[in-house]
């Protein structure tokens, strides 16, 4: 290269990369974490008073109108006028599954035991779905967090699907004009001041429904009491009028599933078997958007990193162009 | 010397034939994709949502596609001129790999059919990185279609078109520059949101950095492969020196991408996931063994002077970032519950259908339009052109 | 003593000089043999063993019974007066001999008492007692009191010489209804009373009239109880949870319940746990086998009302009607999907294959090309040439 040539490069060079300064913490780079909405509302799921009884299951097919969902090995059976939903998937927005281990003897054992589980959205505080949809699809309500669906938005890329921590949002691969399923909160219930169905119909209050925070204070008072303490756990909504189940506080893992768990979720767990056991993923309290956010942002913010960019590349182009062209005649012989 | 001019051969020929077979069955699985969905024809679940067709048609293909940016900033960036004739051959392959890639992301795309949305700015969400990725790429294909009009304009001509183009070309060549930078960089960091869902082997925040770098360097590597396989199979004036050279640089690039990579493994800390015996470390240890097989070509005057050692450099290279894309979107995941997921048959033979038809057109192209060096100039004459 | 192995008693007596021809009670020697083959089947023992029950049920001689009342309604007696397979005349006069029974026994008064103590004294160590009804306690016992005794005395006194004691009803099995709280008799089970004696319990309210039948026929001819459970209650009858047995059980496991009566819901026959069922909790065989003969669903959950749990102690009387059993779920049905469930398509037969053979197509045309280019190292001319 020439003495100018290398001047050129050097100027050119330093538009490329003014403004992109490298971190080397992750947590340096991360955008700060979304708050919690003043007025969340969320669940609290105690694993331990849930039966299995599954109502919350078909309650939520029956007020979101999904159909029936059939594992592949007993689809010959029934011609689907049963549901006996495996997972979460298109035509189901929320699942009981359990846990078992040896011989199944006691509930909420880890050893020699079983427990059941809840599955479904956990509508987080800063939601990576909301964060990924490139069509903003996916939307938290500011007022009461709820993280919403919009199927008329949506292309079907399946970014929220890959990026969710929890492994929640679904694509309806079975159907050729499939759609996002989420849990979303039966939104369209509670704005007319009705409770969500799968905390209103469950018979023993595992799913109870109320803001995020009376939620917080009644699962630290379940978490303070010790074992074999009468306790009257509330029904369908925290602070309704419904007659609480009279039961005893039983022996809880010490801790509160959601309350930092990706920067924090509206719906919360209590168990009696650890966490990890019944298939709740193990997830830091980073957000995962904050830190892909962050570093998007970092590169891109205003788009004066990519312009400044452009003006050294498009200088360097205009004066090396020409002189690039040494020489090679393209011959056009014709086909 | 060399000048660029049709490849004087049949468009008909056995290897023609074959390929267009494999596009016409990977378009019947396409439609069959159309009218009965994703789940009829892939083998898609919750825990593997990004198949091959987002990992292989759209990250590795449009990486496979950066022969043209690659040879853009070589040439007209660094100003080195002598690698222009390897220009319009890597142009070619990106086109391909980014229409082609284009077109795979819409078929992938569960509604398609409001796929036009992401075109709408009420419906922007400038958050999200695909954003970003979608827009960048759409506006990259037409820049790649426009960096490489100048080969259709000789064959026909629109004096209007030729004029603004010699005039305002610079503008495309910046941003096929620049374009790329933006979406192969965008390409790792649409991984970052992945957290705890991807390994730890291949999780950092550097992942933006390592995926536009091995995209430059996949770039590199469809040139040289290319250039050595074309000239070989048609009996071409072979750019030996020139890729020789290329391979220098290149082997110090695949070198500093190696240095990151690991300084980053170690300061992590998460070196020991390699000895865990299971597919990740395996596929963790065949990738860094192509792309340290392909420094030492590159970086050894002995690998460089033989042909054969260069073109397996080249492949290594390419396989290299090829397989740390797939290990990013596909093999390094780690789901949230047992999934397991492997592409079914008809997933397959789209995804070689779209391969065989890049291959295809890229023949048709060369035989159709001025792209390779084919013969030795009569005379040797300055540039009468401003234009690749 | 332990009632169960009294070599005293010898049920199996000679039948007659000719067997096939005896007609016992109205019943032939084959109706008899049909009806005792039914016992044992409700019994889940083997026709074999319902042979066995009908030597023994027809021998000549009838061990003597005598059967006491407590604190009761006579509803397990009037429960056994409607069981039709054996008739109760056929047991009264064929089976067994009822010596005493305070509700059937035609004598009344000093009378009765005395044929009673007679009987007692006569089959000294031979005669079954039969408890119906609880037994007060509190202020020694003077709640009820038959002939100026004390039903605490006359329970004590029977089970002196008897050879077995069955207690009949929640009633003489834990207290039953007047056990319910304050308690103010202080009520208890037989079992409480003579706490030195095997006390086969036999609870409901009323039981079904076949699970006393079934046991005192097993009694008779074995001469041992049938397995018994913690609480001395037979296993085939009080062995499962009402739960595992209901014939609403799909509901429960559906999640389809009742929430009032008369609503939607309860018209259809979904679960009616939530209006207080405790079928999950109760331990008995009402779904099984019903009352009274007269069909499917003859029972109370059949009719539409939830159980309340009549043959438990701690349940029965004592938890309010309406509100919430406490599951207990010995296990979760199989129909459960499990938390760590593998999912997901992996690698097919047809997409190893397409692997293989695209992958075998790469490797080879590459080594051709290789080999080729090893020949042809010096023949193709090399295009570039230095520029200044």
């Amino acid at each position: 290269m020439t003495d100018v040539d290398r001047r050129d490069f050097l100027i050119g060079a330093g538009f490329a990369t003014a403004g992109a300064a490298v971190p080397t913490e992750a947590s340096a780079i991360a955008r700060p974490p979304k708050e919690m909405p003043p007025q969340a509302v969320g669940m609290l799921y105690d694993s331990t008073l849930c039966i299995g009884c599954k109502a919350c299951v078909a309650a939520c097919k029956a007020a979101n109108e999904m159909p029936a969902d059939i594992p592949e090995y007993l689809s010959g059976w029934n011609e689907n006028t049963w549901d006996s939903a495996e997972d979460l998937s298109g035509r189901t927005l929320n699942v009981i599954k359990v846990y078992r281990n040896g011989k199944v003897e006691q509930k909420d054992r880890e050893i020699d035991g079983f427990a059941f589980v809840k599955r479904h959205c956990l509508h987080c505080v800063d939601p990576s779905c909301v964060s990924v949809c490139p069509v903003g699809a996916m939307q938290k309500d500011p007022v009461t967090g709820i993280v919403s669906h919009d199927p008329d938005a949506c292309i079907g890329c399946r970014y929220c699907v890959y990026s969710c921590p929890f492994g929640v949002p679904q694509f309806d691969l079975a159907n050729p004009f499939g759609k996002i399923a989420k849990c979303q909160f039966c939104r369209h219930l509670q704005k007319d001041g009705k409770l969500p169905a799968c905390c209103d119909v469950c018979p023993t209050g595992a799913s109870l429904f109320g803001t995020v925070k009376d939620l917080k204070q009644e699962a630290a008072r379940r978490l303070a009491a010790p074992a074999g303490t009468p306790y009257q756990f509330p029904r369908g909504k925290l602070g309704g009028d419904r007659p609480p189940n009279v039961a005893t506080i039983p022996s809880y893992i010490k801790g509160i599933y959601g309350e930092h768990e990706a920067g924090g979720t509206q719906v919360r767990y209590l168990a009696g078997v650890p966490f990890p056991k019944l298939g709740l993923p193990t997830v830091g309290p980073q957000s995962p958007a904050s830190l892909a956010e962050g570093v998007q942002h970092t590169i891109y913010q205003w788009l004066i990193v990519p312009m400044i960019a452009f003006v050294g590349l498009a200088f360097l182009t205009r004066r090396n162009a020409p002189r690039a062209d040494a020489g090679d005649t393209p011959k056009s012989r014709g086909g | 010397m060399s000048i660029a001019a049709p490849l004087r051969r049949n468009l008909i020929t056995p290897t023609t034939l074959v390929l267009a077979a494999l596009v016409v069955i990977g378009f019947f699985f396409l439609g069959l994709r159309l009218i009965y969905g994703l789940g009829a024809v892939t083998n898609l679940n919750s825990g593997y949502s990004w198949g091959i067709w987002v990992a292989v048609d759209i990250f590795i293909g449009t990486a496979l596609g950066c022969g043209g940016f690659s040879m853009a900033i070589l040439v007209y960036i660094f100003n080195r001129g002598e690698y222009h004739l390897l220009v319009r051959p890597a142009l070619l392959g990106g086109l391909f790999g980014y229409t082609l890639g284009g077109i795979s992301a819409f078929t992938d795309l569960g509604r398609y059919w409001q796929a036009y949305n992401i075109l709408l700015p009420w419906h922007w969400q400038p958050n999200s990185v695909m954003f970003e990725i979608a827009l960048c790429l759409l506006a990259y294909t037409g820049v790649v279609w426009i960096e490489f009009a100048p080969v259709f304009l000789e064959r026909w001509r629109f004096p209007v078109v030729k004029r603004f183009l010699d005039r305002w070309m610079f503008v495309f060549l910046a941003l096929g520059v620049l374009l790329p930078l933006m979406h192969q960089s965008s390409f790792g960091s649409a991984v970052l949101v992945m957290g705890t869902k991807l390994s730890p082997l291949w999780f950092t925040v550097w992942l933006p950095l390592l995926f536009v770098v091995s995209a430059i360097l996949m770039g590199y590597g469809v040139v040289m492969f290319e250039a050595t396989v074309v000239s070989n199979s048609f009996g071409l004036p072979s750019e030996r020196a020139l890729i020789s050279r290329l391979s220098k640089i290149v082997g110090w690039i695949t070198l500093g991408w190696l240095v990151i990579r690991w300084a980053d493994l170690l300061n992590r800390g998460v070196v020991s996931l390699a000895f865990a015996g299971d597919l990740k470390s395996w596929t963790f240890w065949i990738e860094n063994a192509l792309f340290i097989g392909a420094a030492v070509v590159f970086l050894t005057s002995a690998g460089r002077a033989s042909q054969r050692a260069s073109l397996l450099g080249a492949v290594a290279l390419l396989a290299a970032g090829a397989l740390y894309r797939l290990d990013a979107l596909i093999i390094g995941l780690r789901p949230v519950g047992n999934w397991i997921y492997f592409p079914s048959v008809p997933e397959l033979m789209v995804t070689i259908g779209i391969i065989a038809l890049e291959i295809l057109l890229y023949l048709v192209f060369i035989k159709m339009f001025a792209v390779l060096p084919v013969a030795e100039a009569s005379s040797p004459r300055t540039a009468d052109r401003r234009l690749p | 003593m332990d009632a169960t192995s009294n070599p005293d008693i010898d049920y199996k007596a000679s039948l007659g000089p000719n067997p096939d021809e005896t007609v016992y009670g109205g019943l032939s020697r084959r109706q008899m043999l049909q009806f005792c083959a039914g016992i044992a089947a409700t019994m889940g023992l083997s026709s074999t063993a319902g042979v066995r029950m009908a030597e023994a049920a027809t021998a000549p001689a009838r061990p003597p019974v005598i059967w006491l009342h407590g604190q009761e309604c006579t509803g397990c007696t009037e429960s056994l007066l409607r069981s039709y397979h054996p008739t109760l005349e056929s047991i009264l006069l064929d089976v067994i001999s009822l010596d005493y029974h305070d509700t059937l026994c035609v004598g009344a008064g000093k009378q009765a008492l005395d044929y009673k103590h007679a009987m007692m004294e006569k089959n000294k160590g031979k005669y079954v007692l039969v408890t119906e009804g609880g037994t007060p306690m509190k202020d020694g016992g003077i709640y009820c009191k038959v002939g100026g005794k004390t039903q605490v005395e006359l329970v004590r006194e029977a089970a002196e010489g008897a050879a077995a004691v069955i207690a009949i009803g929640s009633c003489a099995s834990w207290g039953g209804i007047q056990s319910a709280d304050p308690n103010p008799t202080g009520a208890v089970g037989t079992q409480t009373v003579i706490p030195g004696k095997l006390v086969i319990n036999i609870p409901g309210c009323p039981p079904s009239p076949y699970n006393f039948l079934s046991t005192v026929l097993y009694l008779l001819t074995f001469g041992r109880p049938p397995e018994l459970d913690q609480q001395n209650r037979p296993k085939f009858a009080y062995g499962r949870l009402i739960h595992e047995n209901c014939e609403r059980r799909p509901h429960f496991d559906a999640g389809r319940f009742a929430l009032e009566f008369g609503d939607e819901g309860h018209r259809q026959g979904f679960c009616l746990y939530k209006i207080g069922c405790k079928g999950p909790e109760t331990y008995a065989n009402c779904p099984s086998i019903g009352f009274g003969d007269v069909g499917f669903g003859s029972w109370p959950v059949g009719t539409g009302h939830p159980c309340f749990g009549c043959t438990e102690k701690e349940i029965g009387f004592r938890k309010p009607l309406h509100s919430l059993a406490t599951v207990k779920t010995l296990t979760p049905p199989t129909a459960f999907p499990q938390v760590d469930a593998e999912k997901g398509q992996g690698i097919s037969a047809g997409a190893a294959a397409a692997v293989g053979v695209v992958g075998g197509i790469v490797v080879g045309a590459g080594a051709m090309l290789l080999k080729q280019m090893g020949e042809d190292k010096k023949s193709a001319p090399d295009s570039t040439t230095e520029r200044t």
